[in-house]
């Protein structure tokens, strides 16, 4: 298996199944590590990190080939791949910025399913996280502890009986633990209760994200919701405090949508059909202005506003219509007006020609 | 953890950029948020100098500049690196700055979580305390040396006695596995260790 097998799927976390998979797009949650015999990333020469990727990459392997749990993935030399490759590889979730980014000898080992991946020298020697799709934190724990305990057999961590796993930020430090959540809230937007909702998490230390966790521009009205504090709570009091918060936050979004069909019905179909309308004729589209209407298409199917689209379509077009999945997918690199036109002629054909006969949302 | 900008409210934005090419990442609360991300105010430029100074309001508190500058002096015996890179970074350069920088980093610490005492998941395999784990990496690097001139005496030498340390820490795990240095023109070294197979 390699990269290009994953460009025709749309991966897990975009699956649009599990627990409250209307408003939970996934449940994520990843841990940094390190090995206690080499320097944090900052400090390592060029041949440290080689060593650390062939140490880590020759563990994983070997669990590749363990007899009674063998981890079906496959391992991708991040250094060795084209800009679009590393690009896609971020859309997907599969690696972050930060790794696509930086210098040296790095990689990833991808669950076939992609349910977890595995970085190799990104800000830590290890940074391995579970996505699920929908709210389902705590598999998404079982599921890493699993995996952390399988790796930690063959290798030393970097620990301190006081502060926990040491990680080359001070703010990972601990657990090493990030819990997130990444949800789609269009009508808390539109209602304009988001902000009172970031206030009211902020106060009990929870951070809020965008979809590709690069500042407050939630492309698409997603957003993702992680614990700040990594250090003096368990695992375990952590993923909680994350989990507790998430049906909260649904049900304000279903009272907003609920508040918007009994109020604004009339306006709340207009914008529903008007973006469905845009996606379906446009001749070129930004993926800004892809993202921002497949919102509120999500929203309308959701609602019944729209009845021949399928939530795991909407989704798989939010991530297939991203510059390097759209370049993946025609198959040649494509300059930004070039990807305009192609996505909207992406968009058309998806929602045009294969319409799914009828098939009304749950 | 708090704002890196204004240093006052609960940081929540949680943004990554590009400075000189290389990712850099910001904690702002809501407000320096809307206000960085503007378009009126671009200028990354300011992020690193931010982070700078919100360590140094934190370690300034009973420090005069004198001492301040002379904290930034202090390196440590492991990885090199000054406490004024780790300000100007915001990462640290090895596991042991944890022990060395302790009581610098300990303000920072409870800043960010409120609490300095880890109470989770312990690892089977440990080293026992900081001080094995730097002598694991100035080891490394001793053997790394040795190997470099050709002292493949010492070389082994220092890796059976890194394996020591390494199979010490596994508390009742199998036998360790190497620790590999991956030095594929050790050849001697890596003659008299074969690689274990994992089980």
């Amino acid at each position: 298996m390699n990269i290009d097998d994953l460009v025709s799927t749309s991966g897990e976390w975009m699956k649009g199944s599990g627990p409250e998979s209307d408003i939970v797009i996934s449940s994520r949650i990843r841990l940094a590590r390190n090995l206690a015999d080499f320097p944090f990333i900052s400090r390592t020469t060029e041949s440290d990190r080689a060593e650390i990727e062939k140490i880590l990459g020759g563990r994983i392997a070997a669990l590749r080939e363990a007899k009674n749990t063998p981890l079906e993935t496959f391992y991708v030399n991040v250094g060795d791949l084209e800009e679009v490759d590393r690009q896609f590889l971020v859309e997907r979730q599969l690696i972050s910025r930060e790794h696509a980014d930086s210098d040296g000898a790095r990689a990833v080992a991808i669950d076939c399913a992609e349910r977890f991946s595995v970085m190799i020298n990104e800000e830590d020697h290890l940074r391995f996280q579970v996505m699920h799709s929908g709210l389902d934190l705590e598999s998404a724990w079982q599921k890493i502890n699993e995996l952390d305990n399988l790796i930690e057999e063959q290798v030393t961590y970097a620990f301190s009986n006081k502060l926990g796993y040491l990680t080359a930020c001070p703010t990972n430090v601990g657990t090493g633990l990030r819990v997130s959540v990444m949800l789609h809230l269009p009508a808390l937007v539109i209602t304009r209760q988001i902000e009172k909702v970031f206030k009211s998490l902020q106060k009990i230390n929870l951070a809020v994200r965008g979809l590709y966790g690069e500042g407050s521009q939630a492309m698409g009205d997603f957003y993702q919701i992680s614990n700040q504090i990594t250090l003096g709570m368990t695992e375990e009091e952590l993923s909680k405090k994350v989990s507790d918060v998430v049906p909260v936050l649904i049900d304000y979004e279903r009272q907003a949508r609920e508040f918007l069909v009994r109020e604004s019905q009339e306006t709340l179909h207009d914008r529903v059909s008007r973006a469905f309308g845009i996606l379906r004729t446009a001749q070129t589209i930004s993926s800004e202005e892809t993202m921002h209407l497949l919102s509120s298409v999500r929203m309308g199917v959701n609602l019944g506003l729209i009845g021949e689209l399928e939530i795991p379509t909407i989704n798989k077009l939010f991530i297939h219509t991203q510059p390097a999945h759209l370049q993946k997918l025609s198959g040649s690199e494509l300059e930004k007006f070039d990807r305009n036109v192609e996505r909207a002629s992406y968009l058309r054909r998806q929602l045009n020609a294969d319409k799914p006969g009828d098939s009304s949302q749950n | 953890m708090k704002c890196q900008k204004c240093d006052h409210r609960q940081a929540t934005f949680h943004i990554t950029d590009l400075v000189d090419g290389k990712p850099s990442e910001l904690h702002l609360c809501e407000e320096c948020a809307q206000n960085y991300l503007s378009p009126a105010s671009e200028d990354a430029s300011e992020v690193m100098p931010a982070m700078a100074g919100l360590l140094a309001q934190h370690l300034a508190v009973g420090e005069t500049a004198d001492q301040l500058a002379r904290l930034d002096q202090r390196v440590c015996p492991v990885c090199a690196i000054s406490f004024l890179e780790f300000r100007k970074q915001g990462r640290l350069g090895c596991p042991h700055d944890y022990v060395y920088f302790s009581e610098e980093l300990e303000p920072l610490l409870l800043n960010i979580h409120d609490q300095v005492h880890h109470i989770g998941k312990v690892p089977t395999r440990c080293p026992e305390g900081a001080d094995q784990q730097t002598q694991l990496i100035l080891m490394r690097r001793d053997m790394k040396e040795a190997v470099s001139s050709e002292n493949y005496e010492l070389a082994s030498e220092l890796r059976d006695q890194i394996r020591a340390i390494e199979s010490q820490s596994s508390l009742g795990a199998d036998e360790s596995p190497d620790a590999e240095s991956g030095d594929a023109d050790s050849g001697d070294v890596e003659a008299q260790h074969p690689d274990p197979e994992s089980p």
